[in-house]
């Protein structure tokens, strides 16, 4: 008989009590893998969309609205800044590459981003379908788009006003698709992409009242923001400042204001972690009282075995691996759970049209938790185990 | 065989106790009457070699027990002693053929399931094999530890208290049993009992045997 065999029959021999620790344990380990998988996956989202993307420039505000709603499209902007500013920073020489970003419709929830080609390729998207946009009011949708919306090559939409779904129709300037993108895992999935022209058509038509007022509106032409690559990291030291003091726009950096949204979500990550920790302690020590009395039940069982020619290591071994069972199957548990949670977050994210996050990637890190159920398992039967292997057989034999 | 001479055992911040001399045969049958406390748990302990002697010789089955190490003792145990405890202790959560293997298990061997069907058949509940010790009455109970004690051919047999709270007819029945079994496997058998019931039996089946009543003398 195996000793994995015994002490899985002794384990289930109190079926309330090892439920209830496999219950506590597998909680504990599971709220673990979650927060490891969501903090690595926040992170992951952030970086990937704002990779190459050096300093965002905008109407003042919050620099990390900005950020938030020009690179990762989850926030509305500060406003709006002039063409003609926006040329000249393009002209600087400090400055590699300019995409600009004009936002203000959006179609069932999908923001409609008049941009330039830069940003499909900044992304290095590629079509699964159609052609890039050739001329104002030709769009590109993001493959997730695509799936939710039911929209292809050559489909006819129109955009709403606004960035949420719902809002005033621009019924009289419709979008036609011209093609669609791969998935590609960034921010460009749950976009509908077109011409910066486009807006300009669009709204144009929807305020101006007549031709002269046409004219008017084309000469104070805006866009919403520009993503701004360096030519030299130089830039960063220099180029912020000179847009803050010299412009009415503002420049933010992602890498930092990711950095600060990060420190102020780690404090929550670090409070749950700890709440997980508590709840794993709270497990251990319920797997070595369950242990321990055990023990104390099955003493003069434990002595009869001692009689039987066991060693005193084997009756240890016995109680090692009964925590090892529990340890092993709430591992199990507890990482399923976990990633259950995750693709159940994923999925509310994804129909909010928010950060995109993947279900059941397997990043190295989980490695702590099958590392952290053995710890606590073997911490909890450490001391049982000490008192199983003491049994004495003339225990055995006073038992009257 | 057991042979034991100026056999002494004493407890820490307790009275020594010892023992008169024993000599019985390979297969003879031993009785170790007396009140409980007299100091029969101790004999059968330092028989067992699960107690060292204070001082003195007992040599079971051939092996001096004062030469064994607590390593080797177990392995010895295992090999030479079929215990039947007071109270059976057979394990709730495992079948009767699993309480079986568990002996098995104790002296790493591997699982033989032949000697366990073997060793309940001979004591006639192999039909019980599958069931839990809670399905069992005492009769069958105390068959089923009479298996386990002798599942790996002990040399000697050690019986505790084997008739205490059983009426009349389960006590001839139970000695039967013990007899005939030790007799089997020609092994010594040790009875430790204050049961004045058992030395009746045995003297009624005209059965050699050596008595032995505690308590011994106590020694400084």
């Amino acid at each position: 008989m195996k000793t994995l065999f015994l002490s899985w029959q002794y384990l289930w021999s109190r079926p309330l009590a090892a439920s209830l620790n496999l219950l506590m344990l597998t909680l504990g380990l599971a709220s673990i893998t979650f927060l490891l998988l969501i903090s690595q996956q926040i992170t992951q989202a952030f970086e990937r969309d704002a990779a190459g993307i050096d300093v965002v420039v905008g109407a003042k505000g919050s620099p990390m609205q900005l950020i938030l709603s020009g690179v990762f499209h989850i926030d509305a902007p500060t406003g709006n800044i002039s063409l003609a500013a926006v040329k000249e920073l393009a002209a600087n020489p400090q400055v590699a590459k300019l995409i600009p970003i004009s936002l203000g419709d959006n179609f069932r929830g999908f923001r409609i981003v008049g941009t330039s080609p830069d940003y499909v390729l900044h992304y290095g998207a590629t079509l699964a379908a159609g052609a890039l946009w050739a001329a104002p009011l030709q769009a590109v949708v993001g493959s997730q788009v695509a799936q939710k919306t039911g929209l292809k090559v050559g489909d006819r939409f129109a955009g709403a006003h606004g960035l949420g779904a719902g809002g005033d129709s621009h019924g009289q300037a419709s979008y036609v698709v011209s093609g669609v993108l791969k998935a590609s895992g960034s921010v460009l999935d749950r976009l509908i992409l077109t011409a910066t022209e486009s807006v300009w058509r669009v709204h144009v038509a929807h305020t101006a009242a007549d031709a002269e007022d046409q004219k008017i509106l084309q000469g104070e032409r805006e866009i919403t923001l520009a993503l701004i690559q360096y030519k030299s990291p130089l830039a960063a030291v220099t180029f912020p400042r000179l847009v803050n003091s010299t412009t009415d726009m503002q420049a933010a950096a992602p890498a930092l204001e990711i950095t600060r949204l990060l420190s102020m979500i780690g404090v929550g990550t670090n409070v749950l972690k700890a709440l997980a920790g508590v709840l794993l302690l709270a497990a251990g020590l319920s797997v070595f009282i369950a242990l321990w009395s055990a023990v104390r039940e099955r003493r003069a069982d434990l002595a009869l075995l001692r009689m039987l020619g066991a060693p005193p290591r084997k009756i240890a071994g016995l109680l090692l691996c009964e925590a090892l069972w529990l340890a092993l199957l709430a591992c199990a548990g507890g990482v399923l759970t976990g990633q259950g949670l995750m693709a159940l977050t994923a999925w509310a994210l994804q129909a909010e049209k928010s950060i995109p996050m993947a279900a059941f990637t397997w990043p190295i890190d989980l490695i702590i938790v099958p590392v952290l159920a053995v710890v606590v398992a073997l911490a909890a039967s450490l001391l049982p185990a000490w008192e199983a292997y003491r049994v004495s057989v003339f225990e055995l034999l006073q038992s009257r | 065989m057991i042979s034991t001479r100026q056999l002494s055992y004493s407890y820490l911040n307790g009275p020594g106790i010892g023992f008169a001399d024993v000599d019985v045969a390979q297969g003879g049958v031993l009785l170790l009457s007396g009140a409980s406390g007299s100091g029969k748990s101790t004999w059968l302990a330092l028989a067992s070699s699960v107690l060292l002697p204070t001082a003195g010789e007992i040599t079971v089955a051939g092996q001096a027990l004062s030469r064994l190490d607590a390593a080797r003792s177990d392995a010895w145990r295992a090999q030479t002693i079929g215990f039947l405890p007071q109270k059976l202790h057979l394990s709730a959560a495992l079948t009767v053929a699993q309480n079986l293997e568990l002996a098995q298990w104790a002296a790493g061997q591997a699982k033989d399931a032949q000697a366990i069907d073997q060793a309940l058949n001979a004591l006639g509940v192999g039909q019980l094999r599958q069931r839990k010790p809670a399905q069992l009455s005492g009769g069958q109970a105390q068959r089923v530890a009479l298996a386990r004690a002798t599942l790996l051919q002990p040399r000697v047999i050690l019986a505790d208290e084997p008739t205490a709270s059983l009426d009349d007819d389960a006590c001839s029945d139970a000695l039967r049993l013990l007899c005939a079994t030790a007799e089997r496997l020609t092994a010594t058998l040790v009875i430790a009992t204050h049961d004045m019931r058992v030395k009746n039996y045995l003297a009624a089946k005209r059965m050699q045997f050596l008595s032995v009543k505690l308590p011994a003398s106590p020694i400084n």
